[in-house]
């Protein structure tokens, strides 16, 4: 017990981890209980700002504090208990940090008195966690919790965002002391970049400008640095054409003209063959993932590039980049077209012109057709039909897999921070934890999940999370029987031996959605999916599965085969 | 190319496995890596023999900048520096012509005896690694027991410092 204990001030651990929180703004807190963490659950239910949000399994807990932070421009905040708490927790920390997604974890820890003991529950967690965040704190002492955790929100959520795990023991929790909550931190290890460096502005401008064949690349930097209508602003200024990451969908309206849709393994042929023939790259807020890239010996073999990033790290690690712009992506782009209406040169009309004709040949293709004769569900119909009803407003979260190559392609995605799904991780089961992160952050908006049968069960648990907060997601559940992406790769490149792809002996999931407490329908026929989906959505207050039964040999095209280049994809 | 970079960080537990873990995760080479406490006992002060190419060293520079527990940090390679190791070694010399001959080499390479005993003596020897290298070759025809290396440390010569 610490000395100020008896004071009127002084409050336990439990209470200052509350009051934290309180200060910080935070409104929900995910979480699940356990022997580690049972002061702070006691703090909790004796104070009424910050709510708690029941999951059914810790992975679950961070998935939703992913999807919320995601979804709105607050971090995302879970907290679990010691040993097997803070292990399940590791997945949804790890996609956190792939994806730079903003979030503090807390976990419980045995009391300091019995760390390195293998007491009951008792894990390593700091050590676990170390290569998967951002940063990380063991708190030893009640003194530093709240300016532990003052600095657990200033890491995640300045710079490159990411997660930030804090694990508190038990005997912490309880000890007391004076609560002051810091106003503002300095960390003399810790400088992000803030706004941005611009020594380089104006190299970039006439770089941009000189492009006879220019292309901007731009990913999940541009929605995580609020940076969208500045893109927006610089694009159209320039007229130049424009792809998205699987991360960036949504940084640029997938509906304007200049939108190629995403690129890389399964963007589309026109924003790839841009890509490979472009003489300038325009990349901002992208990292040059070996999804995106291809071949990285074959990546854009004509360009000269720059490159806006706020981590330093990113610029020049896959690709060699000709003008490194380091800073903030919307401070940037709010230079580069002050530069641009100030310079004398505009891009050239006649190359622009040339090289829009090449692009809308290369359109013609029509790479993302599909048979929309079929007698069987196509997936990417779904998803159309999906993204037409909901007028193309809905938030979207995906699991992994060809389910969430089609939702990438189908649904056109006009504002940022809709679309929620794991691009660095490729995290099966996100999906449902997601979409009830989004839905507590927009509780009002229409929250769809897009997932296939073998994603879904991988954190099925959670629908009972959503009964209990009555969550009206809308799943749907692109059914082929298979590990689809798995499946394709194995037809593709292993002639065909579907080695543990076939998922046997699935669930009835309407049953399934039932025995959860929710609404359950399954479709088979194309002719009936419309009319589902609008059931679906006409039930504002209820989780609908819809388990739509899809065609089993159907693949995600276009595709750019491991080891090719981006001007070397299959099309359909 | 070899690179010695010297790093100021937190002198926190923990600090040194970050710095140790992204070397492996990276898959960086790492050849020594030294640290201790400076004057300032809430700083460590750290040296790491690495190579690489360009390319990766300013990868590796980046990375452990990005470090939260690291402060600063400096590639001593792209200043005029000295690197100096330590090297601790136990010969065992049981014959009086040993000891002669022992003893000789260690002030030719400029080390001192710092332990006797009827049957060993350890030597202590300091210097670039290319001469603790060579002392280890030329005591190597007497039964050497135990190599102790220090690993590098590395200071920039003139006004270049590393500090806060």
């Amino acid at each position: 017990m610490s000395e100020t204990a008896n004071s009127s001030t002084a409050i336990t651990g439990a209470e200052i981890f509350c009051r934290s929180l309180q200060a910080e703004g935070v409104d929900v807190v995910f979480g699940y209980p356990g022997g580690a963490v049972l002061h702070i659950y006691d703090a909790l239910y004796r104070q009424d700002k910050v709510s708690h949000v029941l999951v059914r399994h810790e992975q679950g807990a961070v998935h939703a504090a992913e999807g919320y932070a995601k979804s709105s421009d607050k971090p995302g905040v879970a907290l679990v208990t010691s040993g097997p708490g803070a292990t399940n927790a590791i997945t949804g920390i790890a996609d956190a940090y792939m994806d730079s997604v903003p979030l503090v974890v807390f976990t419980g820890q045995v009391p300091t008195s019995l760390i390195g003991n293998d007491a009951f529950q008792e894990v390593d967690t700091v050590g676990i966690t170390r290569p998967c965040v951002k940063h990380n704190f063991l708190v030893k002492d009640v003194k530093d919790l709240a300016t532990t955790i003052k600095k657990a929100f200033y890491v995640a959520t300045t710079g490159r965002p990411g997660p930030v795990v804090v694990d508190i023991p038990k005997d912490v929790t309880a000890a007391s002391c004076e609560f002051e909550y810091p106003e503002s931190i300095h960390m003399r290890s810790y400088n992000p970049t803030f706004g941005g460096y611009t020594g380089q502005i104006d190299k970039a401008v006439d770089l941009i400008l000189s492009a006879k064949q220019p292309m901007i690349y731009t990913g999940g930097g541009v929605i995580l640095g609020k940076g969208s209508e500045a893109l927006t602003e610089f694009t159209r200024k320039l007229g130049y054409p424009i792809t998205n990451t699987l991360m960036g969908l949504g940084g640029y309206p997938s509906s304007d003209k200049q939108f190629l849709g995403m690129l890389g393994m399964h963007g589309t042929y026109e924003a790839n063959m841009a890509m490979h023939h472009a003489d300038v790259l325009i990349a901002i807020g992208a990292r040059f993932d070996d999804r995106v890239t291809g071949n990285i010996e074959k990546f854009c073999p004509h360009a000269k590039i720059v490159h806006v990033d706020v981590d330093p790290s990113s610029i020049s690690k896959n690709v060699k980049v000709d003008v490194p712009i380091v800073g903030e992506v919307e401070p940037v782009l709010r230079a580069l077209i002050k530069a641009l209406d100030a310079a004398n040169a505009k891009p050239d009309p006649a190359a622009l012109d040339a090289w829009w004709k090449q692009i809308r040949e290369w359109q013609s293709q029509d790479c993302l057709k599909y048979d929309r004769e079929s007698e069987l569900i196509k997936p990417q119909y779904v998803v159309q039909k999906f993204w037409e009803l909901t007028k193309g407003e809905a938030f979207v979260t995906s699991d992994v897999g060809q389910h969430q190559m089609w939702a990438a392609q189908f649904y056109g995605f006009d504002k940022p921070n809709r679309w929620i799904n794991s691009g660095g991780l490729g995290t099966m089961g996100v999906g449902l934890p997601f979409a009830m992160g989004v839905q507590f952050a927009h509780p009002d908006a229409t929250v769809g999940c897009i997932t296939g049968e073998a994603s879904i069960q991988m954190c099925i648990q959670e629908l009972s999370t959503c009964y209990q907060y009555q969550l009206p997601i809308k799943i749907l559940n692109l059914n082929n029987r298979y590990l689809g992406m798995v499946r394709q790769w194995q037809e593709f490149f292993y002639q065909g031996r579907y080695a543990m792809s076939y998922m046997d002996a699935l669930p009835d999931f309407v049953k399934l959605a039932e025995a959860y407490g929710h609404v359950g329908m399954r479709i088979d026929k194309p002719g009936d999916v419309e009319g589902a989906i609008k059931e679906a959505l006409a039930q504002k207050e209820r989780l609908v599965f819809l388990d739509f039964i899809t065609d089993q040999s159907e693949n995600v095209y276009p595709m750019i085969p491991a080891g090719a280049g981006q001007n070397e994809m299959i099309l359909v | 190319m070899r690179h010695i970079i010297s790093v100021l960080l937190e002198n926190e537990s923990g600090a040194l496995s970050r710095v140790a873990g992204l070397f492996s995760a990276r898959g960086y080479n790492i050849e020594s890596l030294t640290v201790a406490p400076t004057d300032d006992p809430s700083l460590s002060r750290m040296t790491i023999v690495t190579s690489g190419s360009d390319e990766i060293v300013e990868q590796i520079t980046k990375q452990l900048n990005k470090l939260v527990d690291v402060i600063k940090l400096l590639d001593m390679t792209a200043h005029p520096h000295i690197e100096r190791e330590m090297a601790l070694i136990k010969v065992r010399v049981g014959e009086a012509a040993d000891r002669e001959e022992v003893k000789r080499l260690t002030d030719i390479f400029r080390g001192r005896i710092i332990d006797v005993t009827q049957q060993t003596y350890v030597i202590e020897i300091t210097g670039e690694g290319s001469k603790l290298d060579a002392f280890l070759e030329a005591v190597s025809p007497f039964p050497v027991q135990e190599v102790v290396r220090s690993g590098v440390m590395g200071i920039a010569r003139g006004d270049v410092a590393l500090q806060l």
